[in-house]
């Protein structure tokens, strides 16, 4: 299925909370086994999984560190 | 594609210092969103507490002042005095509101001073490391009840939103738990309307949120949004506790 | 109020409010206590009818001084007033104001401590007013008035002066001043050139967002922050120390007094004069900072300081401070808010430190 939006994640500043993780319904979203420059392990988008620019992940992200993009 | 979520303008580029999966940051975040719409940011005033949220004049770029612990809602008192048409809002956690501001909490509502407040309890004093809070549920463990709390030692829990929705300045308080983006987006209709409600002149207006402190609580951040729904929310029930302005309506 | 020639008759307490008033302090927050409620009572029935103005008795001293915390980050004028206990409750709001570097003015009408003590005139809060009741490096202008018409215009002053220099100024008054009832010339407050308020919060409209905090964690600033406030109170000390002199031109023996007790000791200067006693006073009025050169320039022909005080002795340590041992110094002291000293009892103790110190020497 074709998707029809898109994420991107700032994972420097990302602090691993697992939210966007969580809430994301098209489970296109998980936690990285490489840490990031500040100790935490970031969460990562698979681009693959069908996201629907729904941002969810977003609203749910403590750091402001998701962009959310629709057609 | 066209970009449908970004950082709000209004939210300055400085990295939060709250632990991972805090909900001070969500907050934050909705707050200069909400600020953005209408005049409210010029209007904006903001006192920022004593506790985790000290440090939110570097976080959002309206008027924001410190105010001594627990003294917040003095403070907003003496600026909406000087300046009426002022949006002043509070920002405080349990401590600071419900425990060394308790007074000056109960009587800016008993004055129903034309302020609104944002009542983040996370059931514990998150700054210092994790003592027990005025919020304090019993039979929680904090650092200075590490047997739980007991009604025979420590006394109760206050429900300081229940208090002050039974006075008639108050016009409006709302009890959010911050655990899903539905409940997010919740939060954001509370502060809109409590603004709303205070550029009328309608009175004190309070919402309480159910916040996430994963480094007291010792849960992860997905663990504490769940103690949240399946803990918190027994002790102090989500919902709108007062609205007088739809009351009103109701009964003419 | 009716007025002939812009004289009035008024209490201390009422000339504060009214000074106040008139230099455009229009909001005024406070909690009642005896011997000041003439005060937040006058405010009470005038503010309301100006525009803009706002009276709000506060739920405690505790929460007044909080409320000018915040009127005072909007750059209007505020003041509050209490009397020594509640003074002691905005002791923290106190810290914080000089720190914020907020202007606001705050009356003592002092009364006998310490404690709930009595509702009687005193002068026990000097250490509390010049050595700072709150934590942390600061200093508050003190003023101490000792007439009516002192009181108004040191309250006017205070409002500049908190404007000037951006931070609290304490009016030293006392139980009994605030009661006293003298004609009073209402002036108009000097239009002087003061600092723009362009840290005053107002509402973020078409600039950035301005911030008010005292928190400085980051290492190195809170240092920079305090010797700033230092550089600040240096100027001050070099700028606005005020007393006044009394018969000190061929003086064997120097009083040191402020407020109700120099009124009373001149009172008895002058009776001990016609006894051919060659007395006279330093009348410091600003408390801090407190005119320690006026004394120390005295020494050079006085060699005998006599400090009288309603207290223990707590303005002689600035004497002594001064002086640094160039001049014999004696205290008489009658603390506690008691009966009100007359110039007679003041007279028999000068006279006798007269004869015991300076007859005696020769």
């Amino acid at each position: 299925m074709k998707a029809k939006g898109l994420i991107r994640i700032n994972s420097d500043g990302c602090k691993g909370c697992a939210f966007c993780v969580e809430f994301c319904p098209r489970k296109a979203i998980k936690i990285s086994d490489q840490n990031n420059a500040a100790g935490y392990y970031p969460a990562i988008f698979d681009e693959e999984a069908g996201c629907t620019g729904c941002a969810q992940c977003a609203v749910m992200c403590p750091e402001v560190v998701i962009e959310v993009f629709r057609e | 594609m066209k970009k449908v979520f970004e950082r709000p303008r209004l939210l300055k580029p400085a990295t939060f210092h709250f632990c991972p999966g805090c909900g001070h940051n969500i907050l934050h975040r909705v707050i200069a969103e909400v600020l953005e719409e209408s005049d409210f940011r010029e209007r904006a005033i903001m006192i920022a507490p004593v506790g985790c949220a000290v440090l939110a004049y570097f976080y959002l770029d309206i008027d924001v002042t410190e105010a001594p612990h627990g003294r917040c809602t003095a403070v907003a008192t003496g600026i909406k005095r000087a300046i009426p048409n002022s949006l002043v809002f509070t920002y405080q956690g349990d401590g600071d509101l419900a425990s060394i501001g308790a007074g000056e909490t109960l009587h800016a509502a008993g004055r129903g001073e034309k302020v609104t407040t944002i009542y983040v309890n996370n059931a514990n004093y998150g700054m210092t490391g994790g003592q027990m809070a005025p919020t304090t549920m019993l039979n929680q463990v904090t650092t200075t009840c590490s047997a739980g709390r007991s009604a025979e030692r420590e006394g109760y829990p206050l429900d300081m939103s229940k208090i002050l929705a039974s006075l008639p300045g108050v016009c409006y308080v709302e009890r959010v738990a911050l655990t899903s983006p539905a409940n997010v987006q919740k939060f954001k209709k509370a502060l809109r309307k409590a603004f709303q409600y205070q550029t009328e002149g309608l009175g004190f207006s309070l919402i309480e949120v159910l916040s996430t402190c994963p480094t007291n609580w010792k849960l992860t951040p997905v663990d504490s949004l769940k103690w949240i729904e399946e803990v918190m929310t027994k002790s102090y029930p989500p919902g709108v506790l007062v609205d007088r302005k739809a009351n009103r309506g109701d009964s003419e | 109020m009716k007025s002939s020639a812009n004289k009035v008759l008024l209490s201390g307490n009422h000339a504060v409010a009214e000074a106040a008033i008139r230099a455009g302090c229009h909001l005024y927050f406070g909690y009642p206590i005896t011997p000041q409620n003439e005060i937040p009572e006058y405010m009470s029935e005038h503010l309301p009818k100006i525009k803009g103005g706002a009276f709000v008795q506060a739920e405690s001293e505790l929460a007044a001084i909080n409320m000018v915390l915040g009127a005072a980050a909007t750059g209007r004028r505020v003041m509050t007033t209490s009397s020594s206990p509640g003074i002691s409750l905005m002791q923290e709001g106190i810290s914080y104001l000089a720190a914020l570097e907020l202007p606001c003015v705050i009356a003592n009408m002092v009364r006998g401590g310490p404690g709930l003590g009595n509702i009687a005139t005193a002068q026990s809060d000097y250490f509390q007013s010049t050595r700072g009741g709150g934590h942390g490096d600061y200093r508050t202008i003190t003023l101490a008035p000792c007439t009516v018409q002192e009181i108004y215009d040191l309250t006017q002053l205070g409002f500049y002066l908190a404007d000037k220099y951006r931070g609290p100024v304490i009016i030293q008054g006392e139980g009994l001043l605030g009661q006293m009832v003298e004609p009073v010339e209402l002036k108009e407050p000097d239009k002087k050139d003061l600092p723009p308020k362009d840290w005053a919060l107002t509402g973020a409209k078409d600039r950035p967002g301005r911030m008010l905090r005292s928190l400085i964690l980051e290492e190195g600033i809170l240092e920079e922050h305090n010797w700033k406030l230092n550089r600040k109170y240096l100027e001050i000390e070099k700028k606005e120390k005020r007393f006044e002199s009394f018969r000190m031109e061929d003086a064997n023996l120097a009083v040191v007094a402020y407020g109700s007790v120099a009124r009373i000791a001149k009172g008895a200067i002058k009776r001990v004069r016609e006894e051919g006693l060659k007395v006279g006073m330093i009348r410091p009025i600003s408390l801090w900072p407190f005119p320690g050169e006026a004394i120390r320039k005295a020494a050079e022909k006085v060699s005998q300081f006599l400090v009288i005080e309603l207290s223990c002795g707590q303005m002689i340590e600035d004497v002594r401070l001064a002086l640094a041992g160039k001049a014999e110094v004696n205290f008489y002291g009658r603390p506690g808010g008691g009966v009100i000293p007359n110039p007679a009892e003041f007279g028999r103790v000068i006279s006798r430190n007269y004869y015991q110190k300076v007859r005696k020497a020769r």
